[in-house]
């Protein structure tokens, strides 16, 4: 049917549509706001992260270490009642040279987001941080990294009381 | 195809103003292992399909349908999201079952209404965003133009209004689930702050933190896994007119639509006849008048002096709104109609307590989205 | 007791473009009336509604389905919008077929519209409340981050280069140029062209990438009896599948979509698909980034693990090739209005399998085709199976 159609609708707006009020519009910003309740196993995570450590949790069915820390088990579906504490370091599972930010700014310097697998959890088993204190083109998958943390007074609870991971030198080097 | 669809699981958590020891997928969590734990079922060898409703901005996260499946039991499983009602997704469940595909199905709502700071800025986008939202109206107008419209066309006085009220905070007493239970008198229901004349802030519910799962499954199943199953014999919703400029103010023919579809599939040609109790929104105290009305249990403008004679009270003719209704319990947010069929499940099965109905075989559950939409869903549940 | 058979009898699209002057309802009603007129219906004769669109975040209309409703043809009509996030194209598809499946209608819309330009300055900023609220978001992360961090877990488990990956987005763009409704179709991309493309998130340039969009497409759905007086070619749904793995992206492997694969064994089992690569004639895997068609075709077991780039630069995938992949020209091409471009490969799959495909028809009469979506946080597959007989009888 589509080789039969020669006039599809929806019409194209350039930039200049707008910039010279050819067409109206109307904006608006969205201010929602929430406090989400960080319940039983995420809220344990951010006490740990403000006293600077990294907080599991295991299944005794599935013999799991997770994190962050979950009151169940999405695999065996078993409660998750046995936390544990973990290492700050890690291996870099996977990461990116990002030169745009979250709302699309262009920035030289890019940022490094990685996903890190946490010493002390089960293999393949991370958090979503960011890398620092390392040349972009010196990262590479595997390699060992260890969290630097913000100074104990500043730590409020959150997951930026983290300010990144930077490499361990790695012995013999 | 046709197979008949059963609840065979039912289970909750809350429901009360605030819930900070508990995250919503905890909240989640609590609710399902208990209907896994009541329908005899384990979600990860024995469900075939989960759904959860859901919207974005209630959650204060876009794709929330990421956040669904662990706490179900569903990793890794066919799940998907619905932003509509409880009841919307539990007629999703039905069509799954009754595709022959999926045998067990189960179905979540929840609110945690209570981590939401600015419930009224998000209710005002769902105002159209070019012709209404910029008049920066708060989202209760529109219920005060509608409540307005149906006293004008139909007689209904406020006090019948407020009778729906003082039942329903009284019903909350015997429902040990209810968040706002109260031995109100007429007067606590016609007194108060306006919101938008003629609707009193006592005539309007307020909202709860919650969760509640049902466990459907195929009458093959049902008949295997249940020894007491509640069967669904229908389930309809409608949309009407989303706009406020084309929609009929005294009236809510997308509930009477709803309504037909399930009496439809139920066989049922006197509603007034054939069912026994009723769960009906009432986000507001007008509403549940409104609403009885379009779903034929009583007749355009009476339900508010059948209100006010007691016809709907726990010993009346037809109970309705027994559980204590948004009033009484708290507003549930889209898990308002699975609160409602939840109830409706356990007056069928005898586990009502307090507040047990005597002699109930068939029962009617109805949601509507709230302002401003004209959305609702209707369940008819028997034994 | 036999499942009821569904068929699709009808589509209709409006073109993807970057930004539209017609609203999300006017788009909507766009595409519904096209698809309405193809197989010569009306409103009158369509039982309930199904809408498919993405974040509300987008256009910040809350209860986007219900805001909606009217355009995509709703008003006084049972009506669910379902949602799966960047599966939803191909999930909304599924969501009709139970509509008429389990009995409870005959006709059935299936309506995907998304208009991403809205969003002020830029739609992916709106992606950053996909991520954790507690643990992740604070990290002001990207959406480029996700496909950048699973397509460099991609490349590194299996070798493959940027020069494979690229092969796809120059297939698609070429592909798309065929299209009548496609924003990025272009004849003479070369593989240089997209590697030298602006770097935005190491290893994905610009011209890896599909662009933000606006547009919607519809369907409509038939159960048999009625399918067969509409219309002496119904392309029927054969198979559907879906599933959503764990929220914690990061406690499991990027390197391969297992939801993809568990989405696809679900819906061969129901179309009784038991050799995929030989049965499926045409596949349109979702491709938002070039790398997701290999990822994607090797989830649905049509390529082995690390092996869907070789079939690319081996030309099979061409629209000429063995195994035709995304000869719309896909998201990459086309455009990626969210949840409109996925129902688009649905319709695609519904014109290729009649023989109206125009420039973009693959050779030798396709008997069965397979579209799937993937969304969330590298979290869902959605996978509907069409084909020109019924079911999983088909003579093979
Ligand atoms: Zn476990």
């Amino acid at each position: 049917m589509t080789s039969k159609i020669k006039n599809f609708p929806g019409t194209p707006l350039s930039e200049s549509d707008f910039t010279e009020g050819k067409v109206l519009s109307i904006h608006d910003e969205m201010r929602p706001q929430f406090a989400w309740d960080t319940g039983i196993g995420i809220g344990s995570y951010l006490a740990a992260l403000k006293e600077g450590y990294l907080l599991g949790s295991h299944c005794k069915t599935c013999e799991k270490t997770v994190i962050p820390p979950r009151t169940v088990c999405e695999w065996c579906f078993d409660p998750m009642d046995s936390y544990v504490r973990l290492e700050d370091t890690g291996t870099i599972n996977t990461f990116s040279l990002c030169y745009v930010t979250w709302d699309v700014q262009r920035i030289t310097e890019p940022e490094l987001p990685a996903v890190i697998e946490i010493d002390g959890a089960s293999p393949l088993h991370g958090i979503l941080h960011k890398l620092g204190e390392v040349k972009p083109e010196d990262i590479h998958i595997g390699m060992k990294v260890q969290a630097v943390w913000k100074p104990a007074e500043e730590r409020e609870g959150a997951i930026t009381d983290i300010l990144y991971f930077k490499p361990i030198k790695e012995a013999g080097s | 195809m046709s197979e008949r669809v059963a609840v065979i699981g039912v289970g909750w958590s809350g429901y009360r103003p605030v819930s900070p020891e508990l995250s919503y997928k905890e909240l989640m969590y609590e609710a399902a292992v208990k209907a896994y734990a009541d329908a005899g079922v384990d979600p990860r060898t024995e469900v075939d399909s989960f759904v959860s409703v859901a919207e974005d901005f209630i959650e204060g996260t876009s794709i929330f349908d990421e956040y669904v499946p662990d706490q179900l039991g569903a990793a890794l499983k066919p799940v998907h999201t619905i932003p509509g009602d409880g009841l919307h997704g539990l007629a999703t469940g039905v069509m799954l079952v009754k595709t022959g595909q999926a045998h067990v199905v189960a179905v979540e709502a929840h609110s945690k209404a209570s981590n939401v700071l600015s419930l009224p800025e998000i209710t005002a986008y769902a105002q159209d965003p070019v012709l209404n939202r910029p008049l920066k109206l708060n989202s209760e107008f529109i219920a005060g133009l509608e409540m307005h419209r149906y006293m004008h066309e139909t007689g209904t006085s406020l006090e019948q209004c407020a009778a729906v009220a003082v039942k329903n905070k009284r019903n909350a007493l015997n429902n040990p689930l209810a968040a706002y239970g109260a031995n109100w008198i007429l007067d606590d229901a016609l007194n108060g702050p306006q919101l938008a004349w003629p609707l009193i802030k006592s005539q309007a519910s307020d909202h709860a933190d919650g969760a509640i799962v049902v466990v459907l499954a195929s009458e093959t199943r049902a008949k295997v896994l249940s020894d007491r199953p509640v069967w669904v014999l229908g389930a309809g919703w409608c949309n009407g007119a989303p706009s406020l400029e084309s929609r009929e103010w005294g009236t809510v023919p997308y509930i009477t639509k709803a309504a037909d579809m399930a009496y439809r599939q139920a066989g049922i040609d006197n509603p007034k006849e054939a069912i026994k109790f009723a769960e009906v929104d009432d986000t507001y105290a007008y509403k549940e008048l409104m609403h009885l009305e379009a779903l034929g249990l009583c007749g355009r403008g009476e339900a508010g002096s059948l209100t006010e004679e007691g016809m709907t009270k726990t010993d009346g003719k037809l109970p309705v709104n027994a559980s204590g209704g948004s009033l009484g319990m708290g507003h549930l947010l889209d898990a308002s109609g699975m609160s409602r069929a939840l109830e409706v499940v356990l007056q069928l099965r005898g586990n009502a307590g307090d507040r047990q109905l005597a002699e109930v075989d068939i029962g009617l559950a109805q949601s509507w989205r709230g302002v401003p939409t004209t959305s609702g869903a209707v369940v008819i549940l028997a034994n | 007791m036999g499942m009821r058979k569904v068929a699709v009898v009808g589509a209709g699209m409006t073109r993807f473009v970057r930004r539209a002057l017609e609203t999300p309802k006017e788009l909507a009603w766009q595409a519904t009336r096209m698809a309405l007129n193809s197989c010569e219906m009306t409103l009158d004769d369509i039982d309930a509604v199904c809408m498919g669109t993405a974040p509300d975040a987008f256009d910040s209309v809350h209860m986007k389905g219900e805001y909606l409703s009217d355009g995509a043809g709703a008003w006084g009509k049972p009506y669910m919008r379902s949602y799966v996030g960047g599966g939803t194209g191909v999930f909304a598809p599924i969501q009709g077929w139970y509509h008429v499946a389990s009995g409870m209608f005959d006709t059935c819309l299936v309506v995907c519209e998304e208009k991403m330009s809205s969003y002020f300055p830029h739609a992916q900023a709106a992606f950053n409340t996909i991520f954790d609220h507690t643990t992740e978001r604070a990290l002001l992360p990207n959406l480029l981050w996700i496909f950048a961090l699973e397509m460099n877990r991609y490349m590194n488990a299996y070798g493959i280069s940027k020069e494979d990956i690229a092969r796809v987005a120059v297939k698609n763009k070429r592909n798309a140029a065929d299209h009548p409704c496609a924003l990025l179709g272009d004849p003479d991309i070369t593989v240089d062209d997209v590697l030298n493309s602006e770097l935005l998130a190491w290893p994905v340039n610009r011209l890896d990438v599909s662009p933000v969009s606006d547009g919607a497409v519809t369907i409509v759905l038939a159960a048999e009896e009625v399918a067969k007086r509409i219309t002496d070619k119904p392309i029927w749904i054969q198979g559907v599948g879906w599933s959503l793995d764990t929220a914690y992206w990061a406690n499991r492997d990027l390197a391969y979509p297992t939801y993809v694969e568990y989405a696809a064994r679900m819906a061969y089992e129901m179309a009784g698909v038991k050799e995929p690569r030989k049965e499926i004639n045409i596949v349109e895997p979702y491709d938002p980034f070039d790398y997701k068609e290999c990822h994607h075709l090797e989830g649905l077991q049509l390529a082995d693990k690390g092996g869907a780039p070789q079939l690319v630069a081996d030309g099979v995938t061409l629209r000429t090739g063995n195994m035709p992949v995304c000869p719309s020209g896909g998201l990459l091409g086309v455009g990626n209005p969210i949840a409109a471009a996925g129902l688009m490969k649905v319709a695609e799959l519904f014109w290729q399998l009649r023989g109206e495909a125009g420039a973009r028809q693959v050779p030798g009469q396709p008997k069965r085709g397979l579209a799937q979506a993937w969304g969330d946080l590298m979290q869902v597959g959605t996978v509907v199976i069409m084909g020109t007989e019924p079911g999983g009888e088909v003579a093979r």
